[in-house]
């Protein structure tokens, strides 16, 4: 079966600066993918670009199918972004029937979004009052109410408390069993041992691209945390020996 | 665009309208106030034989700016709350599209003044006499063809502003020369030529001319027909620069 996303030396400038520089990766369907990198490593431009709101300067980035940004492609896709994107002054219930309302989709869905992120209690408050964990997870409702094919989660736990953060993994999990693909970002370490798949990115450039277990044997060590940065650290000593090799060369 | 999304859109838009009761308030209350106001200003001023009275002529031309002015302002800031919030660019990503959002914007405050131009209208005409020759629903009818105007031109400044601050200074900038020229101070074939040639460019100058001829005629002429259109027509033009301007994809 085809990817959902495939990426091809993307480029992206932003305000002058090389935000990333020529990636290329997969995203497997019907699996949770994590993009793992630290902040201003370029995760949520790479987002960006798969949702198609992104300007990239070269590259190509493929979407279930299709290019990045296609009209048809918005029934498909959900988009969760960073700061949570919902209106302050609706209830949570009401952001949810807009955004359900947005994709065809009914009151049954809207309610069965609230509920799948622990919110059902709170439904009826207005998403100003709410905490910002809330907040958030009101945001993620309005991503998850469409029944998007391809779900695109910017940091979705952050700020959670550890047992909804856990609820949330088992239903992205559950989400994939049933067919959708995820690809989630994280700044957390200790998420990325739940992922399927992973991509780490660091200063705009594709570090790693496997599976847990393939990472922690490729660095030789069971801490994902430790296996980044020994794979950041042979990166580096790569790129130097092959700069001094240049200069060399040059001289 | 789509019925069903542009639907949902104008309920979204007129529910937060519904939450913020303070500001419903003020749609309804300010401009009976300043009608007030303006009834006391001219109370003892004397008319002369045969023609209307100062009030006649002044209430008449407020009932159009009001809705206008209140309704730049009001569609200036929800669309720009649109974009800080992060709900513009979520938005750009799902199947909504760019004329469903501004339409919605258009119908759902188009509503709002059609409320507040019928009640500004009641204390016009039943408590301070306000006398027309055409119909008071003529009044009113036009008097929300201004305030889309003024929606409609919002929309449009609102993609030039970054910040509130940027945002509220489009009000003297696009909404003040407009009332100066319109006919309210200078009559239009008295202004030197120069002036006459931007009043003519301004829509708002064909709109006070519109309620002008129904104070003056029975029935509708044909150049408040002609009004009419050409307001009808830069609230068209000015919604499809605003489409314009709206970019799904941005660096």
């Amino acid at each position: 079966m085809d990817d959902a996303i495939a990426v091809r030396d993307l480029v992206v400038d932003r305000g002058g600066r090389r935000v990333l520089d020529g990636i290329s990766c997969r995203v497997p369907r019907g699996a949770v993918t994590g993009l793992l990198g630290p902040s201003g490593s370029g995760k949520t431009t790479f987002m960006r670009a798969v949702v198609g709101v992104q300007l990239v300067s070269g590259g190509t980035v493929t979407v279930l199918g299709q290019p990045a940004g296609t009209p048809a492609l918005r029934h498909r896709v959900g988009y969760l972004t960073q700061a949570p994107s919902v209106y302050a002054d609706l209830t949570v219930r009401e952001n949810a029937r807009y955004f359900a309302a947005l994709y065809g989709r009914g009151r049954v869905e809207a309610d069965r979004a609230i509920s799948d992120v622990g919110l059902a209690e709170a439904a009826g408050q207005l998403v100003g009052t709410l905490s910002g964990g809330q907040r958030s997870r009101a945001s993620l409702a309005c991503a998850l109410v469409g029944e998007p094919e391809l779900v695109i989660l910017d940091e979705p736990t952050v700020g959670q408390d550890p047992v909804l953060r856990a609820d949330l993994w088992a239903r992205f999990h559950a989400m994939a069993a049933a067919g959708t693909t995820l690809l989630v970002s994280s700044h957390v370490m200790d998420e990325a041992a739940r992922c399927d798949q992973l991509l780490l990115i660091r200063q705009g450039r594709l570090i790693a691209d496997d599976s847990p277990a393939a990472i922690r044997a490729a660095a030789g060590v069971d801490d994902l945390d430790e296996a980044f940065l020994r794979l950041i650290r042979a990166g580096e000593a790569a790129s130097t020996s092959t700069d001094a090799t240049a200069a060399r060369e040059t001289a | 665009m789509n019925a069903r999304i542009l639907a949902a859109t104008t309920g979204r838009i007129l529910r937060q309208l519904r939450h913020d009761r303070r500001t419903i308030a003020l749609l309804v209350v300010v401009p009976a106030v300043l009608l007030t106001l303006v009834y006391f200003m001219y109370a003892d001023q004397p008319t002369p034989p045969d023609q209307p009275t100062t009030f006649d002529r002044i209430a008449l031309v407020m009932l159009g700016i009001f809705p206008f002015v209140i309704m730049f302002l009001v569609t200036s800031i929800a669309m720009l709350r649109e974009r800080t919030s992060g709900t513009l660019e979520r938005l750009l990503t799902t199947p909504l599209g760019k004329l469903d959002l501004l339409f919605g914007y258009g119908i759902a405050f188009g509503l709002a003044a059609a409320v507040q131009a019928a009640v500004a209208a009641a204390v016009a005409y039943w408590i301070f006499d306000l006398e027309t020759a055409g119909s008071i629903g003529l009044v009113i009818g036009i008097a929300v063809l201004d305030a889309v105007l003024g929606v409609a031109l919002g929309l449009l400044c609102s993609a030039f502003a970054r910040t509130e601050f940027q945002a509220v200074q489009f009000l003297p900038v696009v909404v003040i020369p407009q009332l100066l020229l319109c006919g309210l101070f200078v009559a239009r074939d008295q202004m030197a030529g120069w002036l006459q040639a931007l009043s003519d460019a301004f829509p708002l100058s064909y709109a006070i001319e519109a309620l002008q001829e129904v104070g003056a005629h029975a029935e509708p002429t044909g150049r408040m027909w002609r009004d009419v259109a050409v307001v009808f027509g830069a609230v068209v033009l000015a919604l499809v620069l605003a489409a314009a301007t709206l970019r799904r994809r941005s660096g």
